[in-house]
């Protein structure tokens, strides 16, 4: 992790749409009256889903006015959480997972498709549709190596599933998330190797 | 109340006590980063780890309460090493850049990694690197060297009420900045840098030039509010090079204002360091001779009803003393210390901070009318905030809306509020059931024309309710010139009528002692006297100019708003010819044939204890009697209005200094982007 700082280009403003504004609103009545900043993280994700996958500066104000919070309270919780983005990322936000049980598997590689079918690291592709970023774990270790893109994982890549992956995604083609080698889940590769007859119980 | 032992020492401490303050009680030194005692705590820094009996690991002393019969250890090899590991962590990312470091000489990481850690370190990775930070004229940031203690962003969001700092990021890339490195929008912000452990918020008026082990240490009182905060000059030289802040529980526990700081430089630029004589409408250099032989000329022949005097914000006792001992000399019942126009004196309760400031924390209730104490006297407002962190208190304000870094119930604009206060309605209630009610009054009500009248509902008001009634001054000089009876004698002008007898032709002769923030132009051509410190109103309108000395240049006593007398001490001399200002009216009533009849310090201070034996009472409060029964005047239906218009331009010491005028500039930039919104 380095040190993440607010994008240089921020839009003019930012509001929630009416829909985001009932939901927020909804949020904020979960806690107690005086503690309505702890809806903090539920509203930044919401905006950061508006604004188009990042958290301009203009939503943190946003947020921090709608919860009566002072603007450097929110922004500590901007900066602290990683999964709030500061700046800009393409329509299709990969992140992939470089931790021990990955890297040991060829995340690697996968950074070299990323540098290839996207470009650096953190910038947003020419045609806004792709941007990636490296990641601590993700917690699918056991289909390691593996990317997040947007809301799905995409499991037991190599470099060359990858980019198929990457380019269907930027031609707007259809893919199918989870593992891309034939498993189902996390069971071993050749097919279940114990549990592999049911009894039935009397 | 628990029983702890440390180190052996048995010591009984209050029930919610730490361990820390255990330590301390029982005279055990605990090194800390994070711990402040006026502030919340955080437990971040772990300097403070003490061995505890039955506690598997090292507990950190400030965050863990003092339980009965704990036993704690603080000088076993376990607290050693874990002293030893904190500190050698502490150094891993902070610079060894000391040398050229502001802090150095009184930095805390110096003297604790001195006294605690070791003589190297395991580590050769390099260090962490954080860009600069902006936080304003006042606090310079080198960012590298913090080691994310957060202080000051506890100060900021609890004692200064701002909440303006924040810790961004984390981990080892968490940073101490602004939103967006606004500059710091409080009062009190330089505060920051005295909590600063480290260099990492030093004074940017002050950077590289001084070494504190250079300077000469004075204590001293200020006076640039009437708080009287306790004050600590360091010179160099000639040269007064900074002001800190002293510690006094009463005034100003360990704050003082960005104004009372940095005042510094204004004390080097537009001094008065001889005496000018106007001669064809040009001020020329003139000897100390000539310039007496010029006003005695002009108050020889003038008669006693045709000379008027005025006293500024900023005279000590001992000027004023003699300034109405010449004046009655004289014959003239034409003097008044209160420039501002307030209609104050009298009774002496009736114009001092009856409650005391320390007394604003037994406070339920206040009342605020006419005042905007966080620019009037930010000290005081931070007391006021720290009551209402504590709880329970309601405040009502009579006045023009501030953000005041507390809550309040805004009551009304002026007169119409108060008057139905006074019958009974409102907010009275509120005051009337309170155990301990306050009101305070500002200047901004009674320097009105119907000032007198105000005061009078106030006191009517504080008599119905049994709320405690006080006044808080602008003014440091105000007090002592109310104490000393600096008011117009029987028939004699106050400072209106001197200014409109001046006008008309019907005053001859002014002298103003310090006092520059009357109308100039209301002079007319009567003979102006000027005695000060700063080329500044005064001095520009004056026939006879006679330097005078600086409250750090001279012995002197002040009253503060809660009538308690201070001593200011000299720091430094006055500039060229100037001389301390009681000697200059001695010396003058030689000239004038009227000698005063005092030669010394000691024996002009007997004389004003003799008028006002509070003044023996060395910072102490001495009890005002009770409150008089004024009678009711007819009240305007202005409203009330804060009479410090620009907090860091208030005085000629202010108005002479750089930094207070890129502050102020800075204030008035924001307030135009606001506007523009």
């Amino acid at each position: 992790m380095s040190v993440r700082r607010l994008a240089a280009n921020q839009p003019e403003s930012f509001a929630f749409t009416p829909e985001n504004l009932e939901w927020a609103n909804g949020q904020i009545a979960k806690y107690p009256s005086g503690r309505q900043a702890s809806a903090i993280i539920p509203l930044f994700w919401r905006a950061q889903k508006q604004a188009g996958g990042w958290l301009p500066e203009p939503a943190i104000r946003h947020v921090a006015d709608l919860l009566g919070m002072d603007y450097i309270r929110a922004l500590e919780v901007a900066t602290f959480y990683t999964m709030f983005n500061l700046s800009p990322v393409g329509e299709h936000f990969v992140q992939l997972c470089g931790t021990t049980p990955c890297w040991l598997r060829g995340a690697d590689e996968l950074k070299d498709a990323c540098r290839k079918h996207i470009g650096p690291e953190g910038q947003v592709s020419a045609d806004g549709k792709l941007s990636w970023l490296e990641v601590e774990c993700l917690g699918a270790c056991a289909n390691a190596p593996m990317v997040q893109i947007n809301d799905d994982f995409f499991e037991d890549l190599d470099a060359a599933k990858l980019g198929e992956i990457l380019e269907s995604l930027r031609a707007g083609r259809a893919v199918k998330p989870g593992p891309q080698n034939g498993r189902h889940s996390s069971e071993p590769l050749g097919g279940p190797t114990t549990l592999t007859s049911f009894t039935e119980t009397k | 109340m628990p029983k702890v032992t440390v180190d052996g020492i048995e010591v009984e401490v209050e029930a919610g006590a730490t361990l820390l303050q255990a330590c301390e009680a029982a005279g055990v030194e605990i090194p800390r980063f994070c711990y402040h005692e006026r502030l919340s705590i955080a437990g971040n820094c772990r300097m403070c780890l003490v061995e505890v009996e039955k506690s598997p690991k090292p507990v950190a002393s400030c965050a863990m309460p003092a339980a009965d019969g704990a036993v704690v250890r603080t000088t076993t090899e376990v607290v050693k090493r874990a002293r030893e590991g904190v500190m050698e962590f502490l150094l891993i990312n902070h610079p060894l850049d000391c040398p050229i470091c502001d802090q150095g000489g009184e930095c805390d990481l110096q003297d604790q990694a001195v006294a605690y850690g070791t003589d190297g370190s395991r580590y050769h990775e390099n260090k962490r690197a954080v860009e600069e930070k902006y936080m304003g004229p006042l606090v310079k940031t080198v960012m590298t060297r913090c080691i994310q203690c957060t202080r000051c962003v506890r100060f900021a969001t609890e004692v200064a009420g701002t909440p303006e700092i924040g810790a961004i990021g984390r981990g080892e890339d968490m940073e101490i900045t602004t939103y967006l490195e606004h500059t710091l929008t409080s009062e009190l912000s330089a505060n920051v840098v005295d909590l600063c452990p480290v260099g990492a918020l030093t004074f940017r008026p002050f950077a590289f030039t001084a070494r504190p082990w250079e300077l000469r240490k004075t204590e001293s009182v200020d006076v640039m509010d009437a708080v009287g905060s306790n004050i600590r000059v360091d010179t160099r030289g000639r040269e007064v090079m900074r002001i800190l802040p002293r510690l006094n529980e009463d005034v100003n526990e360990e704050w003082i204002s960005d104004k009372t700081r940095f005042i510094w430089d204004g004390l080097k630029t537009q001094r008065l360091d001889r005496p000018y004589i106007r001669e064809d409408g040009k001020l020329r250099e003139a000897s100390w001779d000539e310039a007496f032989a010029a006003v005695a000329a002009k108050l020889k022949d003038a008669r006693a009803e045709r000379i008027g005097a005025i006293v500024g914000d900023l005279a000590a006792a001992e000027e004023m003393k003699a300034l109405k001992d010449l004046w009655a000399k004289l014959g003239s019942a034409n003097i008044d210390c209160r420039q501002d126009g307030a209609k104050l004196g009298g009774a002496r309760s009736s114009y001092i901070f009856n409650s005391t400031i320390a007394g604003i924390e037994q406070a339920d209730v206040i009342l605020i009318i006419g005042s905007d104490p966080r620019r009037e006297a930010p000290v005081l407002n931070a007391r006021i905030r720290k009551r209402f962190r504590a709880g329970g208190l309601k405040v009502g304000v009579i006045g023009p809306r501030h953000d005041l870094t507390y809550p309040y119930e805004h009551l009304g604009a002026g007169t119409q509020t108060l008057g139905e206060l006074v019958a009974g309605k409102g907010f009275a209630e509120a005051l009337k059931s309170a155990k301990n009610a306050m009101i305070i009054v500002g200047q901004g009500a009674l320097t009105r024309k119907d000032g007198a009248a105000v005061l009078a509902a106030s006191i009517a008001l504080a008599k119905s309710t049994g709320a405690a009634f006080n006044v808080l001054h602008t003014a440091a000089a105000r007090v002592g010139g109310l104490d000393l009876g600096l008011v117009p004698g029987a028939g004699g002008r106050d400072v209106a009528g001197i200014l409109d007898g001046a006008s008309k032709g019907e005053i001859d002769v002014v002298y103003l002692l310090g006092a520059d923030e009357i109308d100039m132009e209301k002079l007319g051509s009567a003979f102006v006297i000027y005695q000060g410190t700063h080329g500044d109103a005064g001095a520009h309108r004056a026939d006879v100019i006679l330097p005078g000395a600086a409250y750090t240049e001279k012995a002197g006593l002040y009253a503060n708003t809660e009538g308690r007398v201070q001593r200011g001490q000299r720091a430094a001399f006055p500039p060229g010819d100037a001389r301390e200002d009681w000697t200059i009216l001695r010396a003058l009533s030689g000239a004038l044939g009227a000698t005063l009849a005092y030669d010394n310090l000691e024996q002009i201070r007997a004389a004003i204890v003799a008028d006002a034996p509070q003044f023996a009472e060395i910072d102490m409060v001495v009890a005002a009697g009770d409150l008089p029964d004024l009678p009711a005047g007819e009240l305007d239906a202005a409203p009330f209005e804060t009479p410090v218009k620009d907090f860091y331009l208030t005085n000629p010491i202010a108005r002479a200094s750089k930094v207070m005028a890129e502050c102020s500039a800075r204030v008035a930039a924001t307030k135009r982007v606001q506007a523009a919104e």
